[in-house]
């Protein structure tokens, strides 16, 4: 793996990933009065007879995007991670239940989002589509892992959630390893035996900085890029828990039923080692810089280093 | 009559099979009656008379304007009917029972484990309905998504969603009806089923909405307000609309939940209760 280099934000990768798709012709874009925010706008400066404006309406957003699906079309819908919520039921009934190839990708997700505060903040959006039968559900780390997974989209069979963040990170791809990227199977950044650290979106730049100061101790410490929520990489795990014999978690989201649940799910039932979860601990965020909201709300590589930390002590314990 | 124009050719048009004479589409809605009554019957739930207020629009809609080929339900170029108030599902298989994409059998079937005939429709379960409903207020949004991607594949198929007067108190149907017209969806027909009652009472005493067609119109809209069960109306208004290069358009049926049953007509208790054995052989009688 190379070393990371210039950063980007995993939205601007979502509109990227929108301009490699153009050349299907099924592909069509759906905005709800953030094509700016959610990078949508570059598809619709250059394809603008495929990209429907529903105005602030993400209910009739969801809806307009499954009868595009049912006629054939292959449709995109963005804006705010939050404001899809606000159409959860849409979601849930309108294009999932009937398994309609509709990809919705949410941005500004999570803490991270910062200043605009905790209206904005999705903490929850991660639980709340990986709950959907037939959802797969993505949250990449950058903005070139964000544009080959939403290429991907292209050839699921199904209805997808992807969550983008607003905010600029260190790149953990290139053009090249991006391009090893698959959807549903985590991606080893980096190998370790005494503890797996599974991140996703800016936890995972955070991950490897945790792994970095670690070393210095003598722990060694497998780091995974765990950009599909669901399906979860199972194959994966059963290798891990293994290897390492004890699990962190690592994201920006609650630590109620995102990729820690997701993880404490799987453990309970097939191999139940210690797993400490960093994360948003049952609460919303507020306003305030992207530095200091993380620090203040427990989403920083010192977290996750003593939450390794924790984890080992508990595995040699038991 | 629109000419069919399914890649089977020779199959049978709606009209072919039962004409679209106004007396062959009474007796067509007639029997559609019998259908609905005798599945909720069988199935001991289900909604019968907001299936009875819809039909006899449902039977005009198929019988003289909708292109929809009974042996091919699939086909792509179709027209669309999207049942917005999709608890109405008896009407919808009922229809489909007369078409003859369903049998008797799947009919009685209605609401039990396994059955094609789901408790509201489904289009992953019965073959010739286009929308997965059961929520309502989306239908409206949906047939707008068919019908840009109609217009984008340069097709002359048209979109007709039916909802319910209650539905319209929904706000993502003004979200849709807003958008509709914004992006000059000609293709896009809306029938509201206007009986008055919702689940549990008249909409007069849990949320009168008012005139529904001076709403349509003022988000641009072309209305029409008809009485949802003369069938000579019916039939006139869909070749108007079939023939009028305008739209979006809003068709408001005037109607009575129930129609056709006289203790189910305008009773707010028969929205969700089937009738029992006793009331079936009266109905039954009723519309012999």
């Amino acid at each position: 793996m190379s070393a990371p280099s210039d950063g980007g934000a995993s939205r601007d990768g979502y509109g990227n990933g929108l301009l490699r798709l153009a050349d299907d012709l099924r592909v069509v874009v759906l905005e709800a009065d953030l094509g700016k925010s959610t990078k949508s706008c570059h598809f619709r400066e250059q394809f603008p007879e495929r990209t429907v404006s529903v105005g602030i309406a993400e209910q009739n957003m969801m809806l307009v995007a499954a009868g595009m699906a049912s006629s054939g079309k292959i449709p995109f819908a963005s804006t705010f991670a939050i404001f899809t919520e606000r159409a959860f039921e849409q979601v849930r009934n309108g294009i999932a239940r009937p398994g309609l190839r509709v990809h919705i990708c949410g941005s500004h997700g999570g803490i991270h989002t910062g200043s605009d505060g905790s209206s904005a903040q999705t903490v929850e959006d991660l639980a709340v589509y990986r709950s959907i039968p037939k959802m797969t559900v993505i949250h990449p780390c950058d903005d070139l892992s964000a544009e080959e997974l939403t290429f991907q989209l292209l050839d699921l069979d199904g209805p997808s959630y992807m969550r983008t963040a607003r905010n600029k990170v260190s790149r953990m791809y290139d053009e090249e390893s991006k391009l090893d990227l698959r959807i549903g199977t985590g991606s080893v950044l980096e190998e370790g035996n005494d503890v797996a650290i599974i991140s996703c979106g800016v936890m995972v730049e955070l991950a490897r900085e945790a792994a970095s100061s670690l070393s210095e101790e003598g722990i060694e410490c497998t780091v995974v890029d765990m950009h599909t929520i669901k399906p979860l990489d199972k194959d994966l795990l059963a290798r891990l828990s293994e290897q390492c014999g004890c699990f962190v978690s690592a994201e920006d989201h609650s630590v109620i039923g995102g990729l820690g649940g997701a993880l404490a799910e799987w453990l309970s039932s097939n191999n139940p080692i210690p797993l400490e979860m960093v994360g948003v601990k049952d609460r919303f965020g507020e306003s305030g810089g992207t530095s200091e909201l993380m620090v203040e709300i427990g989403l920083t590589s010192e977290a996750i280093c003593e939450a390794a930390r924790k984890c080992i002590d508990r595995k040699n314990a038991a | 009559m629109k000419t069919i124009n399914s890649p089977d050719a020779g199959l049978l048009f709606v009209g072919d099979g039962m004409g679209d004479s106004v007396d062959e589409l009474e007796e067509m809605a007639r029997l559609c009656r019998i259908d609905i009554v005798k599945m909720t019957n069988a199935a001991g739930a289900g909604h019968p008379g907001g299936s009875l207020s819809a039909i006899d629009c449902m039977v005009a809609l198929y019988g003289t304007s909708l292109r929809f080929d009974p042996n091919n339900p699939n086909w792509e170029d179709r027209d669309r009917f999207i049942l917005s108030k999709g608890h109405a599902s008896p009407a919808m298989y009922a229809i489909l029972h007369q078409m003859g994409v369903l049998e008797e059998q799947d009919l009685l079937g209605f609401r039990t484990l396994g059955s094609v005939c789901q408790g509201h429709v489904d289009m992953n379960w019965t073959k010739g309905v286009d929308f997965s409903a059961g929520s309502l207020g989306m239908g409206l949004s949906f047939g707008l998504g068919c019908a840009l991607s109609a217009r984008m594949d340069s097709s002359e198929r048209s979109i007709w969603v039916m909802l319910g007067d209650g539905e319209t108190q929904e706000g993502q149907v003004w979200e849709a009806a807003m958008a509709a017209n914004f992006h000059n969806a000609s293709n896009l027909r809306v029938i509201v089923d206007r009986n008055r009652i919702q689940n549990d009472d008249f909409m007069e005493v849990q949320m009168e909405i008012g005139d529904i067609g001076e709403k349509f119109a003022s988000f641009g809209w072309e209305v029409r307000e008809v009485d949802g069960h003369d069938m000579p109306t019916l039939v006139e208004v869909f070749r108007w609309a079939d023939s009028s290069e305008e739209g979006p358009i809003a068709i408001i049926a005037n109607t009575t939940k129930g129609k056709g049953v006289s203790f189910m007509e305008d009773n707010p208790s028969f929205h969700g209760k089937a009738p029992d054995n006793e009331e079936l052989s009266i109905a039954l009688e009723e519309l012999s």
